[in-house]
C-alpha cells in the first residue's frame, strides 16, 4: 500500500516525513494551550473557553452542545485570529532579529522531534523495532544539543526588542536556561551508565533505554523512575526550568515583567513563541517517560510484548506498532497534565531562589547521584 | 529508510527553519494586501505598562549574570566529557573509573571554589 513512498527520492521523503511531524506537533501544541485554559479553569471553578461554535456543527443536537462546552472551537478561532489580525512591527525594535527569533524558537523545538522514538513494533523474529523518523546513536545528546539551541531565541527577542522589559526577561531566561542545563545533563548519565552493558557498543540512544526497561526479571522490568529517583526528580525539576514552565516562568514572570522576553511581539510572532513553549513541553514530557517511565511499555515489570501477548494482538506489527503509539502518547499526556496541575497550584519562585536551587542543590545532588550510581554500577559488575 | 539518519536531522532542521519563516511571510503578505495598516505613535511605542516610556531602553543590569555564564562554559565543558565516559564505562578497566572519579572531583573542586567565593549568591 505504502510502497510507493518508499520509491521515492530519499530528500522528499525526509520532507514529507518533516511536514507529518508539523502537521502533528502543531495542532497538538495549540491544543496543549487549550488544554491549559481548561484545566485551569477547571482548578480554579470556573468554565473556562466555552462559547465558540462553528455554525453547521451547533446542528447536531447533543454533540455540537458537548464540543462548543469542552471549547475546542476555540482552538480555530484562536489560530485564525492570530494568523489574521494586524501585525504591526514596532518602530524602535531591531526588525531583522525581531522577526528572526521567533523562527529561532521553533526550530529546536521541531528538530528534537525526529530523534524520540514515538513507538515500537515486533518484526518476525520478535526484536523490538523503534519507530523514530532519525534512529541516531547519539539520540539524548542531540535532543541536548538541539534543544538548547532555544536559549538563542529567547536573547535574541529579548534584545533585538530594544525594550525594558523584554531585556531583563531574555537576560534572565538564558541565566536560568543555563543553570538547569548542566543539573539536567548530569542527573540522566547514570541511566546511560546502566544501559551500557559490556561487550556491546556504546549508545545513548532513547529506544535503547527503553529496550533496558522491557527487559525480563526484576531489575530489567522495573522502571528507571524506580531504580533512579533522584535522578529521575532532578530531571524533572531541570524539565520545568528548561521549557520555562511555572513555577520557574522567570522569562516571562507577568507580575513584574509584563510579558517578559516577548513583550514587544504580536500576533502571529507571538504565536510562534507560545507553540515553541508547549512543543517543548511536550518533547521534553515525552524524554522524561521514555527515560524513565518506561516508554511505550504499559506498567512496570509488564513490558509491551506481554501486552501484546495478553491482548492476543502480538503477530500485528501494525495493531502492536499503533498500540505502543497510544500508551507512549497516554504518557505524555499525563506528564502534560502534570506540567498545567503545577503551573496552577504552585506559586513563583523568586529569581535568587531559582539560581540557589539550580546551583546550590541540584547540581552538587547530580554530582553525588552521579557518583554513587558510578561506584554501584561498578560493583555490581565487576 | 536509506539515507543517512544525520543527513534526515540536518534537513529536517532546514524545515523547521523554513516552516515558521513561511507562516510569519503568510501573515506579512495578508497584512500587506488585505489589512488597512493603521499606524499610530502608542502602537509603535515602547512598552512600559501603559504609561509614557521614561529615559534609555538600554538599561544597567546586573553583571552577575555574566558570573553565571562564564561559571556555566566551564562546568559545560566538564560535563561534556562525563558523557562518553558514560557510553564506554562498562568495558573501562578499574583504573579509568578512579581516573573519572578524580576528574568529577575535579568539578566538584570548582563548584565548592564558586560557592566558597560566594559566586554562587544571588546578591
Amino acid at each position: 500500500m505504502f510502497d510507493f513512498f518508499f520509491q521515492l527520492h530519499p530528500v522528499i521523503q525526509g520532507l514529507a516525513k518533516g511536514l507529518a511531524v508539523i502537521m502533528v506537533i502543531f495542532p497538538l501544541a495549540g491544543a496543549c494551550s487549550l488544554a491549559e485554559r481548561k484545566v485551569s479553569a477547571w482548578m480554579q471553578g470556573r468554565p473556562g473557553p466555552n462559547r465558540a461554535i462553528v455554525p453547521w456543527i451547533a446542528w447536531i443536537p447533543l454533540l455540537g452542545v458537548f464540543l462548543q462546552k469542552l471549547g475546542v472551537f476555540h482552538l480555530m478561532s484562536d489560530g485564525g485570529k492570530l494568523l489574521f489580525k494586524e501585525e504591526p512591527v514596532p518602530g524602535h525594535v531591531n526588525k531583522f532579529y525581531f522577526i528572526l527569533a521567533p523562527a529561532l524558537a521553533i526550530m529546536p523545538a521541531f528538530t528534537t522531534v525526529t530523534v524520540v522514538p514515538f513507538g515500537a513494533y515486533f518484526d518476525a523474529a520478535g526484536a523490538a523495532i523503534p519507530l523514530v523518523l532519525a534512529d541516531v546513536d547519539i539520540g539524548l545528546l542531540a535532543v541536548f544539543a538541539v534543544s538548547s539551541l532555544g536559549i538563542y531565541s529567547l536573547i535574541l527577542a529579548g534584545w533585538a526588542s530594544n525594550s525594558k522589559y523584554p531585556f531583563l526577561g531574555g537576560v534572565r531566561a538564558s541565566a536560568q536556561l543555563i543553570s538547569y542545563e548542566l543539573a539536567m545533563t548530569m542527573s540522566v548519565i547514570p541511566v546511560f551508565l546502566w544501559i551500557n552493558a559490556p561487550g556491546q557498543p556504546g549508545t545513548m540512544s532513547l529506544a535503547k533505554a527503553v529496550e533496558f526497561q522491557s527487559l525480563p526479571g526484576f531489575w530489567g522490568g522495573s522502571w528507571f523512575i524506580l531504580l533512579m529517583p533522584l535522578s529521575a526528580l532532578i530531571f524533572l525539576i531541570s524539565l520545568f526550568a528548561e521549557t520555562n514552565r511555572h513555577p520557574f516562568d522567570m522569562a516571562e514572570s507577568e507580575s513584574d515583567l509584563v510579558g517578559g522576553f516577548h513583550t514587544e511581539y504580536g500576533a502571529f510572532k507571538w504565536s510562534l513563541f507560545f507553540v515553541a513553549e508547549y512543543s517543548h513541553m511536550i518533547i521534553g514530557s515525552g524524554v522524561f517517560v521514555l527515560l524513565f517511565l518506561g516508554g511505550w511499555n504499559p506498567l512496570p515489570w509488564v513490558p509491551l510484548s506481554t501486552a501484546a501477548q495478553l491482548l492476543g494482538v502480538a503477530g500485528l506489527p501494525l495493531v502492536v506498532g499503533v498500540l505502543s503509539i497510544v500508551i507512549f502518547l497516554a504518557k505524555v499526556v499525563a506528564m502534560v497534565f502534570f506540567f498545567m496541575w503545577v503551573r496552577w497550584t504552585v506559586p513563583r519562585f523568586r529569581y535568587d531562589q531559582i539560581m540557589k536551587l539550580g546551583w546550590q542543590k541540584l547540581l552538587p545532588l547530580s554530582i553525588a547521584n552521579l557518583l554513587f550510581y558510578a561506584i554501584a554500577i561498578a560493583v555490581i559488575q565487576k | 529508510m536509506n539515507a543517512h539518519p544525520y543527513a534526515f536531522l540536518a534537513l529536517f532542521g532546514a524545515v523547521a527553519v523554513a516552516f515558521p519563516l513561511i507562516l510569519l511571510a503568510v501573515a506579512r503578505l495578508w497584512f500587506r494586501f488585505f489589512q488597512p495598516p493603521k499606524p499610530s505613535l502608542d502602537k509603535g511605542a515602547v512598552y512600559e505598562c501603559g504609561i509614557a516610556p521614561s529615559g534609555d531602553s538600554w538599561i544597567q543590569f546586573k553583571a552577575h549574570y555574566y558570573l553565571y555564564a562564564i561559571l556555566f562554559l566551564i562546568f559545560d565543558v566538564e560535563v561534556l566529557f562525563l558523557l562518553p565516559f558514560a557510553v564506554a564505562f562498562t568495558t573501562l578497566p578499574g583504573g579509568a573509573l578512579v581516573a573519572m572519579l578524580v576528574f568529577l572531583l575535579l568539578l566538584a573542586e570548582g563548584l565548592v571554589w564558586a560557592w566558597h567565593r560566594g559566586h554562587l549568591e544571588w546578591k
